[in-house]
């Protein structure tokens, strides 16, 4: 007999469990390593204390306890994270590291593949500022997927608050700023430019509100912005300058990179690998995120997704096994 | 091969993007030469319908893709980048309904408090006349959305019009105008990031032309 489980969730059998946990070793032993002490959280958590951290992807799962309360599936770890430490460690001197391997939950569209509950690897970083914090989980990051064995992944970096602090600079209303936000976040470039060159702006400053979010590649693509987003730009330099070559040959800056999720302040980061449409990860600075628990401290973190990982790996390993690549290793 | 793979909307939009895709340097006469083949990977070109397009380009099937706005609309949820307006495939979406006064749309909504519509954009049209503040039953139909209200299953329709010829000849009339759509460029959002160079290229050329 069949009994179905719900769309977006799947049993993992032995033989994929498996490789799965090779995977999430790999990447354990390195965060432990590096010294980020592995924590669990519940996965039911009070809606209100979830929503302390707005601009969190919204938890899309809720369920009424025997006394009425709201609880909530957790949509991501950094928010129970931010909790735990503002009330475990109240006083702790920071830096603070930790690391999980966890799974979360959120909503799903109809026939559209996505998975409602998937498992997630990552660290947050809590009291290390940028540049340093951002340049070691990065450093972290690679060295965690270098772990696994994937090889040909690249990093895309921009920063959170490069765009915002341009719109500041030529001092539009909120309305204006909040248009072309939403553009911006949507990576819809065509209404960005009709929004853009509504504002009536000179022609040079109208070409950089549009032409900034499209910059991508190599570290010269900072050299093209100043004034205002002058600041952003120099703190993705100064990542850099800290980050060793092979860290630093896999970043590509995109300036446009904004990640949906409202609570980053800074540098943010999508974990890329050709084989795959989507990225298998990311992160990045969210230094307001901690006070609004009752504990400011900057803060930065990244989490990957176990099963892209593990989908991009086995594309590796049907491109290393196939006939051709095969026979000219042997070659070799 | 080519470095990217393009999926192109067969119907209405396919000579628009072919000839487009001409003028920038990349060889379209397989896909002219035959018209049931569906992938031409000697020229990194995929052919499909045009609602599928944000579909394979959202995967990763595709790195980039050429798809009317009314389909990008439609699907806003799709994580796609939209890269350029083409400016080719200029279509209206219009409400619709049988000729004559008064509109039995409005007729329905005044007597009944709804009106009923079909349309194959049930997000757009759904948007639409909440946004408008009216009480519509979206009615969801994949073809030939004309027959609807000729039938009086539905007093009007949501859809998409070049011409409005084909409204006409069916006896429909054109009752509001939602939006313009006209052909757009996406990209897939990894492949803007690892083919920066490839499709800035390609975006160059476009925008020369």
């Amino acid at each position: 007999m069949i009994h179905p489980i719900p769309s977006g969730t799947r049993d993992v059998l032995p033989d994929e469990m498996r490789e799965l946990r090779a995977i999430t070793r790999a990447l354990l032993e390195v965060y432990e390593d590096e010294g980020y002490g592995e924590l669990w959280t519940p996965t039911l958590e009070y809606e209100e204390v979830l929503r302390r951290a707005s601009g969190a992807a919204e938890p899309a799962y809720r369920v009424f306890d025997d006394h009425g309360e709201v609880l909530a599936l957790r949509s991501d770890m950094t928010v129970p994270i931010a909790r735990v430490v503002a009330s475990r460690y109240p006083t702790a001197e920071p830096p603070l590291r930790f690391c999980y391997t966890a799974h979360a939950y959120r909503a799903v569209g109809r026939h559209r593949g996505q998975t409602r509950e998937f498992l997630q690897s990552g660290v947050e970083l809590v009291g290390a500022s940028a540049p340093e914090g951002t340049a070691e989980a990065l450093r972290v990051m690679c060295r965690a997927l270098d772990a696994t064995g994937l090889r040909d992944y690249r990093i895309a970096v921009g920063d959170a608050s490069l765009y915002p602090a341009l719109l500041r600079g030529f001092e539009l209303s909120e309305e204006a700023t909040s248009r072309l936000m939403s553009e911006l976040v949507s990576r819809d470039f065509v209404g960005l430019e009709r929004e853009a060159r509504a504002l009536g702006l000179s022609a040079a400053d109208t070409e950089l509100l549009m032409g900034v979010p499209q910059l991508r590649g190599g570290p010269s693509v900072l050299d093209a912005v100043g004034g205002p987003g002058a600041e952003a730009v120099a703190g993705l330099r100064r990542v850099l300058e800290l980050l060793d070559a092979s860290v630093a040959d896999r970043i590509i800056f995109d300036l446009g990179l904004s990640r949906g999720l409202g609570y980053y302040t800074g540098a943010v980061f999508d974990v890329l690998d050709p084989s795959l449409g989507t990225p298998l990860g990311g992160g990045g600075r969210y230094d307001d995120l901690l006070g609004r628990f009752g504990r400011p401290l900057p803060a930065v973190g990244f989490a990957l997704a176990v099963d892209q990982l593990h989908l991009a790996l086995a594309e590796r390993d049907v491109a290393r096994t196939s006939p051709d690549t095969a026979t000219g290793e042997r070659n070799a | 091969m080519p470095d990217l793979t393009i999926a192109v909307p067969r119907g209405a939009l396919l000579g628009g993007t072919l000839d487009l895709l001409d003028t920038i340097g990349i060889d379209t006469a397989p896909v002219r030469a035959n018209d049931r083949r569906l992938l031409f990977e000697e020229v990194g070109i995929v052919t499909m319908r045009p609602s599928d397009v944000a579909t394979y380009v959202e995967a990763g099937a595709a790195d980039l893709g050429i798809t009317g706005k009314d389909v990008l609309r439609e699907q806003s949820y799709r994580d796609v980048y939209e890269l350029l307006d083409l400016g080719f495939g200029t279509c209206t979406m219009v409400v619709a309904s049988v000729a004559g006064d008064p509109d039995p749309a409005a007729e329905a909504l005044r007597r009944l408090g709804v009106m009923r519509v079909a349309t194959k954009y049930p997000r757009i049209a759904t948007e639409y006349f909440e946004r408008t503040g009216r009480q519509a039953e979206i009615v969801e139909v994949k073809g030939s959305v004309e027959l609807a209200p000729l039938t009086g299953m539905v007093e009007a329709i949501v859809d998409l019009t070049a011409t409005g010829t084909t409204l006409r000849e069916n006896g429909l009339v054109i009752r509001e105008e939602l939006f313009t759509a006209t052909a757009r460029l996406i990209a897939n959002p990894v492949a803007h990031r690892l083919k920066a160079e490839a499709i800035d290229a390609l975006l160059g050329r476009l925008r020369a032309r």
